[in-house]
């Protein structure tokens, strides 16, 4: 499918288009982020203090941003108090290189994973395959995405372009149960569980990745519904954790907020089933070797840029995907990066530097209507990031075929008498498109337009002339349009 | 009171019975109307683009040409929008202070009609009739960034003959979005469709809203699909009386 960690293999109204153009991509995404929306909406409606709960998780966020690297020294030198081991990278390949050299020093060449699109962002599991290691998922959903060879399409439910028949047919097909399986929800729920158990139960390494760490306390957390994350955080012998480095928090009491936000934005449940929190290594109970492994991968060129600084609040809660209209049409693929939907547009273009000329067009995978600002539990202001990045994204373009028609239109604005003219002009010049006062077709830039629209045309008096005829008449009202 | 237009470059030259609509209604109202014929353009469409230079030098512009109104009015949620959320933000970002205070002083001024209407003056009922059935889209802009609430439907309530008609899933995103329409037509496209089945299943004859890019989108697919409805600027709605039709 093509979405393989940060880099789209295409622009982004190229891959849309494809998307778009899927009936039942479209009708399982409807129906899906429809349920969700109106859902959240309830869930979040329950609770009076939602909008100070919003500023607060903001505000809490901002703030261990503000003193990051103090934070992540504190995080490191509680985690190593507790005997856990800290490891940074600077980007994918270091954090790929560590997670090998850790499976290698045990011997393993299979691990069961969870909970770690920060996993997906580098790779990992394509890179661990060339070492001869077989990544194995856990989360129900990722593990219908990596038996069907497909890639995540959402953050919090990766395979939601899938519908119970696909899945039903891919069980069958895959996990070898001696009798063919029903489409019953439990059914194919009893089959994954009988897979995933048994993996648990062999299985001595796991990676996973994590919401949230405490500074103080050197305390990982991972929030999940299904209870695979904590039979991974707690069978094996040997866990790693892999982190993007804005994922700490400074106190226990900065989780709270978030406890609220997070279960009620993302699933719309008031509490999620399963919050698992560790602590180093704990003698005799859990795993005995404990890694976090702290990942940069161009965070810190995001917290150095005052404007794109604020995507760094996202707690992956997914409620921006589930109201974006935009995502709904085009699904998660379109976006061609593991962090798709509205927060992808500006993550993904930003942790690339903006050198991307794929990621560049994600900005523009917007019709800047707000929704997404609005759900957002932690307030990040996605329309102004995207409008500030494309911006950014023209930086390197140069001089094109838009710019110049933007610089044209500027110069026309730039006097009432000069837009008066142009618009004369643009009258006088629109003759042969116009039929029955409507434009059905358009010519080169704006042929996107007429795809669909038609366009009616350039009325025989602008307003302003309009005016300036009433003026002269004294003011009286006159319809002469 | 004395009310200076701000009539958008798409108003003036392409829906310009929009801006004379405005005209009559406030007039009719009892303000006096001005119209600064050097004004042009809020630079919204530039700065959405990402070309904020260009944006600026319209902002600036705009600064020039309205810098000692009273009240400014004009019949676009989304031009409003821009100069009173994303203006000072663009002018912040490329370093222009004095410009970003300038922009900054002018926007509490700057009204969206419908909310200039109800909330500024506290008019619900303007006098109109206009005996049609209509619904009413809410277009982005006003309803998340200016927050005008129900303005406009308070409005159309007090219309005499309008019937209203209550729009499925009125608040998503007609698929508009300026330059998005162009640049991503497939995905514009597509909510367009939603957006005008859900107009065509009220079985309104016109569908109405503040904003005319929203309109001219929205309008030209249900002119595309030969629907029979089309679209009407809310001013063009209330400036119609059982004398005078607008729309």
């Amino acid at each position: 499918m093509g979405v393989s960690g940060l880099h789209p293999p295409r622009p982004f109204p190229q891959a849309a288009r494809d998307a778009v153009n899927s009936p039942q991509l479209r009708a399982n995404l409807r129906k899906v982020t429809t349920t969700i929306r109106d859902k959240r909406l309830r869930a979040v409606g329950e609770l009076p203090h939602w909008e100070e709960l919003r500023r607060l998780g903001a505000a809490t966020k901002d703030a261990s941003l503000a003193n990051l690297s103090d934070r992540l020294l504190e995080l490191e030198a509680s985690v190593r108090a507790r005997g856990g081991h800290v490891h940074w990278a600077r980007d994918a390949a270091e954090a790929r290189e560590l997670v090998a050299q850790i499976a290698h020093a045990h011997e393993v060449t299979e691990l069961i994973k969870v909970k770690s699109i920060t996993s997906d962002e580098i790779e990992l599991n394509a890179a661990l395959d060339a070492h001869g290691i077989r990544a194995i998922e856990t989360d129900l959903a990722e593990l219908i995405v990596q038996l069907s060879n497909d890639t995540p399409s959402h953050i919090l439910v990766p395979a939601i372009h899938r519908n119970r028949a696909e899945i039903q047919a891919l069980f069958n097909a895959q996990l070898g149960e001696p009798e063919p399986l029903t489409d019953e929800p439990a059914v194919l729920a009893a089959a994954a569980r009988r897979y995933l158990r048994q993996k648990f139960l062999t299985t001595k390494m796991a990676v996973s990745g994590a919401n949230f760490a405490v500074a103080e306390t050197g305390t990982v957390c991972v929030v999940e519904s299904e209870g695979n994350g904590r039979m991974c955080v707690t069978l094996p012998e040997v866990l790693v954790s892999i982190m993007g480095i804005e994922k700490v928090l400074g106190t226990w009491e900065d989780i709270s907020v978030f406890m609220e936000l997070l279960p009620r934005s993302s699933t719309a449940e008031r509490m999620n089933p399963y919050t698992s929190f560790w602590s180093g290594v704990t003698p005799v109970d859990g795993p005995q070797e404990f890694h976090l492994i702290l990942l940069d991968n161009g965070r810190t060129d995001v917290l150095a840029d005052e404007v794109g600084r604020q995507t760094l609040r996202c707690i992956r809660c997914s409620a921006c995907l589930n109201v974006c209209p935009v995502y709904e049409r085009a699904g998660g693929h379109a976006y061609g990066s593991v962090y798709p939907g509205p927060i992808g547009a500006i993550l993904t273009p930003q942790l690339l530097d903006m050198a991307d000329k794929n990621a560049n067009t994600l900005p523009g995978a917007s019709s800047l209507c707000g929704a997404c600002y609005d759900a957002c539990p932690v307030r990040i202001n996605i329309p102004q990031v995207l409008i500030y990045l494309r911006g950014e994204a023209n930086e390197d373009k140069g001089v094109t075929l838009e710019s110049l028609a933007m610089q044209g239109m500027r110069y026309a604005m730039s006097e009432g008498w000069r837009f008066e003219g142009a618009v004369k002009l643009a009258r006088l010049g629109q003759g042969p498109l116009v039929h029955g006062g409507q434009i059905t077709a358009l010519p080169g830039l704006l042929g996107g337009w007429t795809q669909s629209r038609d366009l009616n045309a350039f009325p025989a008096q602008s307003f302003r002339e309009w005016w300036r005829k009433r003026d002269a008449k004294g003011g009286l009202p006159e319809d002469s349009a | 009171m004395k009310i200076d237009l701000f009539i958008t470059c798409l108003n003036d030259a392409l829906f310009p019975r929009t801006g004379q609509a405005t005209v009559a209604l406030l007039e009719r109202l009892g303000h006096e109307v001005r119209f600064n014929p050097a004004q042009t353009c809020c630079g919204q469409m530039h700065l959405n683009t990402g070309y904020r230079a260009d944006a600026l030098s319209l902002v600036r512009k705009f600064v020039n040409d309205f810098r000692d109104a009273e009240v400014i009015v004009l019949p676009s949620g989304s031009c409003a929008a821009m100069l009173r959320e994303l203006a000072p933000d663009a002018a912040h970002w490329e370093g222009d202070e004095a410009l970003r205070a300038e922009v900054e002083a002018l926007s509490g001024r700057v009204f969206e009609l419908s909310e200039f209407l109800v909330k500024k003056l506290g008019v619900e009922d303007v006098g109109a009739a206009y005996p049609h059935r209509v619904t009413y889209h809410p277009t982005c802009h006003a309803m998340r960034s200016l927050r005008v609430g129900d303005a406009p439907l308070r409005l159309l309530r007090n219309v005499r003959g309008l019937t209203l008609l209550e729009l499925p899933h009125a608040d998503e995103c007609c698929g508009f979005g300026g330059t998005f329409s162009v640049k991503n037509p497939d995905v514009s496209t597509a909510m367009l469709a939603d957006k005008a089945r859900h107009i065509l299943e009220t079985g309104a004859e016109a569908c109405t809203a503040g904003d005319n890019s929203c309109l001219m989108h929205i309008g030209g697919g249900l002119h595309r699909l030969r629907s029979g409805a089309r679209t009407v600027h809310l001013a063009e709605i209330l400036a119609s009386t059982d004398g005078q039709v607008w729309a």
